[in-house]
């Protein structure tokens, strides 16, 4: 019975052991994602998880320029636009077909905004479309011959470019959409650098290289996008093997893939800012003197070196760094200065009162908000400030902090990533962008100079023109503090040692046209 | 016998109505809907309107719930928000591999349960009975998704013997060795409470009935030692043990919702942490209802299998 038992293990322990782990074939990168993609119609979708695949599968009429957030041409060729900023002309590439073998042309091009933007458009019901409003300055699309095509905006919009470029303006295959209906999005068919070959549900979604892309097939024959939600378990699989390209990585671990030589660490600062709106309407931060306070006495220099383990770098002012063209490099970081704190607070005769403070748990950008919120209130009372904080789930937070801080708080915690330097400013520190208007302007600035330098960014269409134009408003908003400018996330990476040529983008997007894996 | 079993699934049925209710009233009390979840920082309240109005969450709340189960006595449980795809098809095939390894790490401690907790009853107190008691105390107190973690560390990352997560191999495999491959650790992590439970109930039901007039009697009739503590005791020891298989089952079914995430296995489980994060109602909905019907009929087995073990019942 003993032999008979003894047998039967070592059996079935060969049994188990005997399918070699899978280490993964050449020329094929497997790339662990965080989750499910919700969808493949990039129109439909709004998570950076979702857009990791949705670029490489589809092309849009521009795309960023490498290691940049300019917009350089893509299946457009070239643009024109008009005098008033209102009428964008595009000329198409002739020698496009989608995935599916249909042709692309100005009629796809109509087609996939009409989709969008027209409650009336026969596939309209193929969607929701969230980000639509991205577009919702086009008034109409036009057809004009084969390969040109006209966009009719109801008012001068200088980001219409960069949306272009966004996952939100990549471009569907109109026969595919007419066929799958509102199961497009699990039949993708775009003209991307790689065709869409299977989604197994929770498991993988693979895509092959499209040999006869257009601007050159690339060197991968796939790619493997696998979901793992768990970020050890995603950990565990990098070391095993298991896959080749790990997002995402928690700080804690980035040392241990630094240390070895198995694999390679990116990183790459992205156009994201993590800060603190301050309520202007009540309360101690309605005076400038307090705000400048509490941007002194935040010793961001340590919240991103030891709580984000240099995962971030110090923010000076309300745009990113990652927007080059348009970021003013003569503005410093407010140092941490307790002393000068002490004295502003002083001169502004603030007495003590409580500070309620706004931290979520976590969220889509929020970085480690607990642990930064809880440091942030030590370094204000260093500075005699009485700090009180007021956890909230993501979604309830939001759904305080958006409709404004009166009556509630004097400072919430808040992260945003864009595509272009217009989105946030326009969106969160106009007066017109006030809550109760509809915008993200929480804590209630309010500067007349600001919202003019924004409304002529929008109508300029010239980049260098608008880029003074931003570089003004940061040099403003900073001197009127209404926000603490905390951090700018850097977006990183581990691969294993094997893939080639692999970059991050500014973009936060993964383009994989140029990776190659040869073993 | 079949009354019986008729009656208890009719019983079922409020039940699981109640549930539908207590589950579309919890979604709808959390903070945060749908719309706001997919929208993000983009969320403004016009934009969250128009989107709800897409997805048909305008209209109120009592009217969504008999909407949703006016449909679903028609087979339909309607589409997931978050996936646009139809919830049905995402729960069965969620279902699916929830119920193989459930299924897998039920039969597990069921088995090893049994086998530790017998062994320990007739070799009590010996150092047999010690060394099982001390493995099933320590089963019994280690976090499982802890117990996941350490697993994975050891047996995927330093010796590489299984894979770290996942069903099926992404390259080749997809038949049943490459199965078993990857089902034996998220199986084992899952059982491991489970076992102990069993195990130590086995034990105190065996040393009760070891200790009864019938045992003595068939000892006393010179029946084999191991005839008596397999034919008489074991068998009325476990109309004991069968009713607590039953609720472990329920056990390991809501265990399978961490482990799942652990390992990454695309059953019910880690659907349900993704659906209820993202406030996707329906999806959650179907999920729960179909973990529920699956408990109800795992303990309506256990009682079918008692009634028949143990005559008195019926």
């Amino acid at each position: 019975m003993k032999r008979f038992l003894a047998a039967a293990v070592a059996a079935a322990s060969l049994s188990l052991a005997a399918p070699a782990l899978a280490q993964t074939p050449p020329n094929v990168l497997v790339v662990g994602q965080i989750a499910e993609p919700k969808s493949l119609d990039p129109h439909a979708v709004t998570a950076v998880n979702d857009f990791r695949i949705l670029v490489n599968l589809y092309d849009g009429l521009t795309r960023y320029k490498d290691g940049t957030l300019e917009p350089e041409p893509s299946l457009a060729e070239s643009w024109e636009i008009s005098e008033d900023g209102t009428v964008y002309t595009f000329t198409l590439r002739e020698d496009v077909t989608f995935h599916d073998g249909t042709p692309f042309n100005a009629e796809a091009v109509k087609f996939n905004f009409d989709r969008m933007l027209d409650e009336d458009h026969p596939y309209h019901d193929t969607g929701p479309f969230p980000l639509a409003f991205f577009f919702s300055a086009v008034e109409e699309v036009n057809v004009i011959d084969e390969f040109t095509v006209e966009f009719r905006l109801g008012e001068p919009y200088a980001p219409f470019l960069s949306n272009l470029a966004y996952p939100t303006g990549l471009i569907v295959s109109p026969a595919a959409v007419m066929e799958h209906g509102e199961d497009f999005g699990r039949n993708p068919s775009g003209t991307g650098a790689y065709s869409f070959v299977e989604w197994e549900p929770n498991t993988q979604v693979t895509v092959q290289r499209n040999p006869d892309w257009w601007d050159g097939a690339p060197d991968l024959e796939g790619i493997v996008y696998r979901p793992i939600n768990d970020a050890n378990t995603r950990i565990a699989e990098m070391l095993s093997g298991g896959i080749d390209v790990m997002v995402e990585v928690p700080p804690d671990s980035l040392a241990q893939f630094r240390d070895t030589d198995d694999f390679n660490v990116y990183e790459q600062a992205g156009p994201h800012v993590w800060f603190l709106i301050l309520n202007m309407k009540e309360g101690p931060f309605t005076d400038q003197a307090v705000r400048q306070a509490a941007n002194y006495a935040i010793d961001k220099t340590a919240i991103v070196e030891n709580i984000l383990q240099g995962t971030a770098e110090v923010a000076a002012g309300p745009i990113p760094p990652a927007f080059a063209w348009a970021y003013n490099e003569d503005l410093e970081p407010y140092p941490h200065d307790p002393e000068r704190a002490r004295e502003l607070l002083e001169e502004a005769g603030y007495d003590g009162e409580t500070v309620t403070f706004y931290v979520t748990e976590g969220g889509s950008g929020m970085l480690d908000p607990v642990a930064m919120g809880t440091a942030i209130q030590a370094d204000l009372e260093a500075v005699g400030m009485d700090v009180e904080i007021e956890t909230y789930e993501w979604n309830t937070f939001l759904g305080r902090v958006n409709p404004g801080l009166e009556g509630k708080a004097d400072m919430a915690e808040m992260a945003w990533m864009t595509n272009d330097p217009d989105t946030l400013p326009f969106l969160a520190l106009r007066t017109e962008a006030w809550p109760e208007e509809g915008g993200f302007n929480s804590g209630y600035y309010s500067n007349e100079e600001v919202d003019r330098l924004l409304e002529e960014a929008r109508r300029a269409t010239d980049q260098s023109e608008r880029a003074e134009l931003y570089k003004q408003v940061q040099e403003i908003v900073q001197e009127d503090a209404p926000w603490v400018f905390v951090a700018n996330w850097k977006q990183n990476a581990v691969t294993k040692d094997e893939v080639e040529d692999f970059k991050l983008q500014p973009s936060f997007l993964l383009m994989l046209q140029d990776v190659a894996k040869p073993q | 016998m079949i009354a019986y079993i008729a009656k208890r699934l009719l019983a079922a049925i409020p039940v699981l109505f109640g549930l539908t209710v207590i589950v579309f009233a919890i979604m709808a009390l959390i903070p945060g809907d749908p719309a706001q979840a997919i929208l993000g920082n983009f969320a403004t309240p016009e934009n969250v309107e128009k989107l709800n109005r897409d997805l048909g969450l305008d209209k109120p709340l009592v009217q969504q719930y008999f909407i949703w189960l006016g449909n679903l006595f028609q087979g339909d449980l309607g589409r997931s928000y978050m996936q646009n795809r139809p919830v049905l098809d995402i729960v069965l095939e969620r279902f699916n591999a929830t119920l193989i390894l459930a299924g897998t790490a039920l039969v597990l401690c069921s088995v090893l349960g049994l086998i530790a907790g017998v062994i320990s009853a007739v070799r009590q107190y010996g150092w047999a009975d010690k060394a099982i008691t001390f493995v099933v105390l320590i089963g019994i107190s280690i976090p499982s998704f802890w117990l996941g973690l350490l697993l994975i560390l050891v047996f995927a990352v330093n010796l590489r013997w299984f894979p770290a997560s996942g069903m099926y191999s992404i390259f080749g495999g997809g038949d049943l060795p490459d199965l078993l491959h990857h089902l034996f650790l998220p199986a084992l992590t899952l059982a491991v409470v489970a076992t102990g439970v069993i195990a130590r109930l086995t034990r105190t039901a065996m040393l009760e009935v070891l200790r009864q007039d019938f045992i003595r009697t068939a000892r006393a009739k010179g029946v084999t030692e191991r005839s008596v503590i397999y034919k008489h005791a074991f068998k009325a020891a476990l109309v004991t043990v069968i009713p607590v298989i039953g609720i472990q089952a329920g056990f390991v079914l809501g265990g399978a919702v961490y482990i799942e995430t652990v390992f990454q296995w695309p059953g019910i489980g880690s659907m349900l942490v993704t659906a209820i994060s993202t406030r996707d109602l329906l999806l959650v909905q179907g999920g729960v209802l179909v973990v529920a019907a699956a408990y109800v009929l795992f303990n309506l087995a256990a009682d079918v299998v008692q009634t028949i073990l143990d005559p008195r019942l019926r």
